[in-house]
């Protein structure tokens, strides 16, 4: 009884800590993206204000049951997929609940909030809404391709699909992580997560000027203000993905934050160098090089 | 006795019922089919916290201003600047929203002719509350340069609640920012309560706009 009221407590904190984590770099990240631009850019913790705001909104409308569990989904999407991978490996705190084979269950997990949004989308009854979601399952699908390769590619090197046994085979040294002993997966995967944070040159399923900002058109006040914690939390968990993935985990909680500053950075990078791709773009271009890559990583392990 | 009391309690029924169905909206503008997708309920004034909840509450809003990108006239030229780095709007936590449904502020940019006075209508009563007005231009004021125009309404807080008024042909970006910085101050200091102002005062701005708007063809209230 014990041990799971400990492991309880641990989960909260766990999750305290990414919240915030996820909030804070995400705004970091806009005035970063603000000094590319000349700007002095919003404060740090604008995400914050902007969640208290919505949150303290009077009124909401609702458009009926599919539209409460919309965001519900949403967020159990986000705190599935952070739930089940390490966050920092061999702290009690932070190693979650992952276990053998949780790697099946993140990617299912990355894709399970998007289809509750599209239920929740679905029955707002803005013709925008759908048209957004079929835009982003558009886009998902394709990325899920390098990415799927690129997962295939490293649970083959290291014979098998739990995250912690990926992080603790790449411990002992700069030179065992998968970036530097299986490149090629690394490459096809870190392409993939542009199209996982939806940053710029991916970034028209949520563009404003686009189809007035995708799923979410109709979501407003508390339900928005859900959708906005719940985006700080999966954006932790899928950078704490990556560099479980690719970086060689952490093994305490400042190189977790180093890293996973880094991996933000080089995709706020990217997006600040290059322009917004059409979905139609977009889906040709994972389905190009990144997919190419991928399949080159996988047949290099085979061999 | 027993029969007396029946009576009693379906005239008060009956007098509910008349009430109630005062209270609905009557939704004349659209067809006998289009109403069923439309609802009639009246907008509700809400009571704001007490104390220290609502001075909290108060201060996030002020701190997270979201325009709702619909530039309803001329003015709105001057809206695009303050995005660029030159002004940089979003250092004071403000910003552009596509939607109406997620933004808190609505920047009436210059003089509203009646076809546009309309959409404003539209898009206002379509904002979550609560949610402020900024008139931009001696247009909004008393019509500006087209007060004697044929098609353009002179004074817009007869058609929605105002918050702060900018005055000037055109005012520079930073006069807008000034305007914000008052808007900020003011909902910090509670007084920005036009939602509630709108809900009370409903039979009276409706009026004002049915006067103008001769081709009504949508719901009484935009919800």
């Amino acid at each position: 009884m014990n041990a799971i009221l400990t492991k309880a407590l641990y989960t909260l904190i766990s999750l305290f800590v990414i919240t915030n984590y996820g909030l804070l770099l995400g705004g970091t990240m806009a005035r970063v993206r603000a000094k590319v631009q000349g700007r002095i850019g919003q404060p740090v913790w604008q995400p914050y204000l902007d969640i208290l705001k919505n949150n303290f909104k009077r009124t909401g409308i609702y458009h009926g049951v599919m539209f409460y569990l919309g965001p519900v989904f949403r967020l159990a999407g986000g705190l599935g997929t952070y739930l089940f991978i390490p966050a920092v490996y061999g702290s009690a705190v932070f190693s979650n609940f992952s276990f053998s084979g949780d790697l099946l269950l993140v990617m299912y997990f990355i894709f399970f909030g998007q289809l509750g949004m599209a239920l929740g989308a679905g029955q707002s009854g803005h013709p925008y809404s759908p048209l957004g979601v079929s835009r982003g399952l558009a886009q998902m699908t394709a990325f899920e391709v390098p990415f799927a390769l690129a997962v295939i590619a490293v649970a083959s090197q290291h014979q098998t699909l739990s995250i912690t046994e990926l992080v603790a085979a790449q411990q002992g040294g700069i030179l065992n992580w998968v970036a530097f002993t299986n490149p090629l997966a690394m490459i096809a995967g870190m392409i993939s997560f542009l199209g996982m944070t939806m940053g710029n040159p991916f970034s028209v399923v949520i563009a404003p000027q686009e189809i007035p900002i995708g799923p979410p058109t109709e979501m407003q006040s508390s339900f928005l203000g859900m959708l906005q914690t719940n985006r700080a939390i999966f954006q932790g968990a899928k950078l704490v993905l990556f560099m479980n993935l690719f970086f060689g985990g952490a093994t305490n909680i400042v190189s977790m934050v180093v890293k996973t500053f880094l991996i933000y950075l080089y995709t706020v990078v990217v997006g600040a160098s290059f322009p917004r791709f059409r979905t139609d773009q977009s889906i040709r271009f994972f389905l190009g090089v990144p997919t190419l890559i991928g399949i080159a990583a996988v047949v290099i392990q085979m061999l | 006795m027993s029969d007396m009391q029946d009576m009693e309690k379906t005239e008060s029924e009956e007098q509910i019922a008349r009430i109630a169905a005062e209270m609905r909206l009557a939704n004349d503008g659209l067809s006998d089919q289009d109403k069923a997708y439309f609802c009639d309920a009246r907008p509700q004034a809400v009571e704001p916290y007490r104390g220290i909840m609502e001075k909290f509450a108060n201060w996030a809003r002020s701190q997270s201003l979201w325009i709702l990108g619909f530039g309803t006239g001329c003015g709105a030229i001057e809206l695009r600047p303050l995005m660029t780095s030159r002004f940089d709007m979003y250092r004071y936590g403000i910003q552009p929203r596509p939607t109406p449904r997620q933004s808190s502020v609505f920047v009436i940019g210059g003089y509203a002719s009646v076809k546009t006075v309309k959409r404003i209508v539209r898009s206002y009563e379509q904002m979550q509350g609560p949610k402020f007005v900024l008139g931009l231009g001696s247009c909004t004021v008393n019509g500006g340069m087209y007060w004697d125009s044929y098609n353009t309404i002179n004074r817009i807080d007869y058609y929605i609640p105002v918050d702060v008024y900018i005055t000037g042909c055109m005012p520079r970006p930073e006069a807008l920012l000034a305007g914000f910085n008052r808007l900020k101050q003011m909902i910090r200091e509670g007084r920005c309560e036009g939602m509630n102002t709108y809900a009370e005062n409903f039979d009276w701005y409706k009026a004002n706009q049915k006067q103008i708007i001769k081709d009504w063809n949508m719901p009484d209230y935009n919800w």
